[in-house]
């Protein structure tokens, strides 16, 4: 400590601005962010019909309901056929449009690029009644397919966003390189420029799968009679909340945070 | 794209100067649906409503999210990348669990409820926590959160440390240092935060309905409502286009500020 107040220079002398002030208010922030979520778990393990305390025990009951419920069984289904499939279309034109930026310098590159991101700023309930107009004026009956095609809509840019950032770190040489040794288009891409970005459209895809897989406000204006796992959930919710539920939401909270952690991983890898 | 998304919004904005007779959509070009908008009371308080919501939740999450982004990025040290990824977690979980994570909380039998009245601080169960602007406003804070300290701690971190020591060495005190100097920089991101959170608030109705109070309605709902159980596409899409403008004008004054590439 006595070397501390020799090294001082005179003007750190006044008090310095408190780190633990700071330090109580971030643990009290992630305390808010986090004890609604704890509370919600423990309440779908707690041996009690309602959801309240006094906490009575540990019990598995509620999973063990929720896991031979017909209804969440179907749109956990439901829900698993949607994301993969939102999920493969959005890396697919993510990965497009991602190269359509990076490689040519088109007129309103800009413009193109917000307008791709448009879907993530506007509020979700602007693209769910306009492409249930949409569909509508088409003749489409809202079916899984439409919703797939709602969830494709704001997972691209999702999906487009980590691929975008590395082709923007992509050495160009590489790619000159392999063209001057005689190596086709396609050759480059699969074996030059693919393997350079193949964690970021992984991981970009990871991503959309996870908004995909959580998503209501899109999915209540574009389903037909089948419903995904969220919006069973939410159906419920507006009724009566159950135990089953809890647990049932807690289960997809547990799968998101599993693909965001995925997620992470990969990108830190690099 | 343009075919799933900027055709559909064209569609949007081309029913909302329809106008509906008899559960028919006139396709006949009128501006009735915004005199009936902005004519209404009701509908001009719901407005004033989301508005003010929107707003209250964006300050509030500025004034929560300011001091934690300073902290992790100045004193984080080698947690800095845990106590970020604890911030990314949340931002994709599903918010529609988290905002019936607060119904179980504030609920008449709720958690907080049976808390308290077992702590003998309650003789029963108060049914003043839920159902009302109260708990809309807690929910909103809670769930758009991340969505606000994610880029104020990208923007902290780059700030670089030796401003604020040269600013502290000039003898501003700590306040001045971080209004002075701090802030005008951070202000990239704080916008970014600004325009998700706004955003995310004016066109939500799962928080509304689920906790809100039978008159906390949101220009949300109204849409939702239009499009589902009352049928008036025309008017609903009117809303969104309220909605829409709202969210583009906030837009481009964020962008002038240069707040894109923080979004």
């Amino acid at each position: 400590m006595r070397s501390g107040v020799i090294d001082k220079p005179l003007a750190s002398a006044r008090p310095q601005p408190k780190p633990r002030l700071l330090a109580a208010w971030t643990v009290g922030v992630y305390a808010f962010l986090y004890l609604p979520i704890l509370v919600l778990i423990a309440m779908s393990f707690n041996d009690s019909k309602i959801l309240a305390l006094p906490f009575k025990g540990w019990t598995g009951a509620w999973y063990r309901l929720a896991l031979n419920d017909q209804a969440l069984r179907n749109s956990l289904l439901n829900s698993l056929q949607v994301a993969a499939a939102a999920t493969g279309l959005a890396t697919l034109l993510g990965l497009l449009a991602a190269f359509a930026i990076y490689r040519y310098a088109f007129f309103g590159k800009n413009t193109f690029r917000i307008a791709v991101t448009l879907p993530i700023l506007l509020p979700g309930v602007v693209t769910g009644v306009a492409m249930l107009a949409y569909f509508s004026d088409l003749g489409f009956d809202l079916s899984l397919g439409t919703v797939i095609l709602g969830h494709l809509v704001f997972g691209l840019p999702v999906a487009m966003g980590p691929i975008l950032a590395r082709l923007g770190q992509f050495p160009q040489a590489l790619e000159e390189a392999a063209y001057d040794l005689g190596a086709l288009p396609r050759q480059v891409f699969f074996g030059v420029v693919f393997p350079y970005i193949r964690s970021a459209v992984f991981s970009g895809a990871l991503l959309a799968f996870t908004l995909s897989f959580d998503e209501v406000v899109v999915t209540i204006f574009l389903t037909g009679r089948e419903n995904t796992l969220p919006m069973e959930i939410w159906a419920r919710l507006r009724t009566d909340i159950t135990p089953e539920i809890a647990a049932a939401s807690t289960f997809v909270l547990l799968v998101s945070t599993a693909f965001v952690l995925l997620n992470q991983w990969v990108s830190a890898r690099e | 794209m343009t075919l799933l998304y900027f055709v559909p919004l064209l569609i949007l904005i081309s029913y909302s100067v329809w106008r509906l007779d008899y559960l028919e959509v006139v396709h006949e070009f009128s501006l009735k649906n915004f005199e009936t908008i902005f004519g209404s009371s009701t509908y001009r308080t719901i407005i004033l409503r989301t508005l003010a919501t929107s707003l209250g939740v964006t300050l509030i999450d500025i004034v929560i999210a300011l001091p934690v982004g300073f902290f992790i990025a100045r004193y984080g040290g080698r947690y800095r990348t845990l106590l970020t990824l604890l911030v990314i977690l949340p931002l994709w979980s599903s918010y529609l669990v988290r905002v019936f994570a607060w119904k179980i909380i504030l609920g008449y039998n709720g958690v907080l409820n049976s808390a308290l009245l077992s702590l003998g601080i309650l003789e029963q169960p108060s049914q003043l926590f839920l159902y009302n602007s109260f708990s809309t406003m807690l929910t909103f804070v809670h769930v758009w959160l991340p969505f606000m300290i994610l880029p104020v701690i990208t923007a902290f971190e780059r700030l670089p440390g030796e401003l604020l020591e040269v600013s502290s060495d000039l003898n501003a005190s700590p306040l001045t240092t971080f209004r002075r100097v701090a802030l005008p920089l951070v202000t990239p991101g704080v916008l970014a935060g600004s325009i998700s959170v706004f955003a995310l608030t004016l066109g939500d109705f799962i928080t509304p309905s689920l906790v809100g109070g039978p008159g906390g309605i949101q220009l949300g709902n109204v849409v939702s409502s239009q499009f589902g159980v009352v049928y008036n596409w025309p008017l609903g899409a009117a809303f969104t286009l309220v909605i829409i403008l709202i969210v583009f004008s906030l837009l481009s004054l964020a962008l002038k500020r240069g707040a894109l590439e923080s979004l």
